[in-house]
């Protein structure tokens, strides 16, 4: 068997949900704290992959990220980052895809923290950054593990837009799921059970540990 | 010197109500704002301490300018150096007691001072406690070290011993007044306990629906009455009878049920659940010594 695709997945897994902590965070603080109009055409913006077709998603990414459009040329010619069939591509896609498992946890997290905190804080002469990194964000640390979580598992999980713009190049693109239906394609049904079974046992996995942290089982474990 | 002058539409309860205020303090005065639930005391303090936004207004506090909508000029929370006990105790609950206390300190820390709010509120012990785990008379406690620990110029307290217990109430009523007159800090209160008004303040300032209705020392609101031989009570009708001879309401008055007989004429003003003022008028008055319960 190759385990080639396997690491790709996970690879592709841990650096969209890096991402995804880094830029969600800010967006999710903005979305608790903003009283602006356009903030209900944000949080639709955000959600938008949860009801569209991946392939919807994965043909427009297409479009956008193809040389013969702006964004994908400038980002090709400029920078020297081919956007199309590229891991690069598959993680700017993946971050897009994945956005609102991460923003929505940590959203919800800071909306039902008391404003009160915050202007405690605020009174003690801390800064907003301050009072986000010592007040605010250690408080709604299992929002945060389940948007981490919930952002890795639906990135390994992706197939639709993997395929849209990916396409199967080993080494490159050719992630998990993919490889599962190239296998069953080509009849190697060994090898497509082993790789469900490599996934549906670690996603098991990954799950089963937000419900038991965040449900309080563990906590003997941790002091 | 402290002077506040705002206005703010607020949206209350009971309707819409708008907070008029003009109002001068000294510095290392000891204030009391005083009044009905909703009638405007803590967005006041909201406004003073820069949480809430006046629609109009100016405050100026030790001749540095705080707000002045005309110019929009609003010096952020975090510039005013204000303690604060919020009603709802605002601790921070990822951080135990004395990280909660030192995170308020913030630079300056004074280890002496930490120790010292410990003892006096009776923390001595729950340093390493999280907020989650303390009563809510420890919680307050907790609250009101963190607020001093911060040694701000202004001291806004909402409701600050509403939790406790009588004996370390007025322990730490003492502390708070030793500590505001030390540090020559200008506090503001919110307090409807009428003892511990008179005691603290130096001034009360009475609100009603956003306006303020009187103010003056403690004496001048609570003992000017030379011959106070009338008396008025709030309670609720609980039940309304009818005999053969009268009509009976049944009121709850402060943990005990009065019956009152009514004339069938006046029975048609009243309905269960309705909020009654019960006012007594009294030619005989004499008072007595309780025996506690040892």
């Amino acid at each position: 068997m190759n385990w080639e695709p396997l690491i790709l997945t996970f690879q592709l897994a841990s650096i969209t949900t890096l991402i995804l902590v880094l830029v969600s965070i800010p967006l999710a603080y903005w979305l608790s704290q903003t009283q602006s109009r356009l903030k209900p055409i944000f949080e639709t913006l955000i959600s938008m992959p949860l009801v569209l077709p991946p392939t919807v998603l994965g043909f427009y990414f297409l479009l956008a990220f193809s040389p013969n459009h702006s964004f994908g040329k400038w980002m090709d010619e400029t920078l020297g980052i081919p956007l199309v069939f590229s891991f690069t591509g598959l993680v700017i896609a993946s971050v897009i895809y994945s956005l609102p498992f991460m923003v929505h946890p940590i959203q919800s997290g800071l909306t039902h923290i008391p404003d009160s905190l915050r202007q405690a804080s605020f009174l003690m002469g801390k800064s907003k950054w301050e009072t986000l990194m010592k007040v605010l964000l250690p408080n709604i640390r299992p929002s945060i593990l389940t948007g981490i979580v919930l952002s890795f598992a639906h990135t390994i999980g992706e197939f639709g837009v993997v395929l849209m713009i990916g396409g199967n190049i080993p080494g490159k693109t050719k992630v998990a799921s993919i490889a599962i239906y190239d296998e069953v394609e080509s009849l190697n049904y060994a090898d497509a059970h082993l790789y469900s079974a490599i996934l549906f046992i670690l996603s098991f996995a990954i799950l089963l540990s937000v419900y038991l942290t965040n449900g309080g089982y563990l906590k003997g474990f941790w002091k | 010197m402290m002077h506040i002058k705002i206005h703010k539409k607020l949206n209350a309860p009971q309707g819409q109500m708008y907070l008029d205020l003009d109002l001068q303090i000294q510095t290392g005065e000891f204030i009391t704002f005083y009044g009905p639930s909703g009638a405007g005391k803590t967005s006041t303090l909201s406004i003073i301490s820069g949480l809430m936004l006046a629609d109009k207004g100016r405050i100026i506090f030790n001749n540095t300018l705080w707000l002045d909508t005309v110019n929009n000029i609003s010096v952020i929370p975090q510039k005013r150096n204000i303690g604060y006990v919020f009603q709802d105790y605002a601790l921070f609950p990822n951080m135990n007691v004395i990280q909660n206390l030192k995170y308020a300190q913030g630079k300056n820390q004074d280890n002496y001072l930490i120790d010292e709010l410990l003892e006096v509120m009776a923390l001595k012990g729950l340093e390493k406690s999280k907020p989650s785990t303390l009563s809510g008379g420890q919680q307050q406690r907790v609250a009101l070290a963190r607020a001093l620990a911060q040694q701000p110029r202004l001291l806004l307290l909402d409701e600050p011993l509403s939790a406790l217990d009588q004996k370390i109430r007025n322990q730490i009523q003492d502390y708070i007044l030793a500590f505001h007159k030390k540090r020559k800090l200008t506090t503001i209160m919110v307090s409807h306990d009428i003892p511990e008004i008179i005691q603290l303040s130096d001034r009360i300032i009475e609100f009603n629906h956003g306006k303020i209705i009187r103010q003056g020392t403690p004496a001048e609101l609570f003992f000017q009455e030379q011959n106070n031989h009338s008396f008025s009570l709030y309670g609720t009708i609980l039940h309304i009878r009818k005999t053969s001879e009268s009509t009976i309401l049944d009121i709850h008055f402060q943990g005990q049920i009065i019956h009152l007989n009514i004339t069938d004429s006046a029975m048609n003003s009243f309905h269960k659940g309705q909020r009654v003022e019960l006012v007594l008028d009294a030619s005989n008055i004499s008072i007595k010594t309780i025996i506690p319960d040892s």
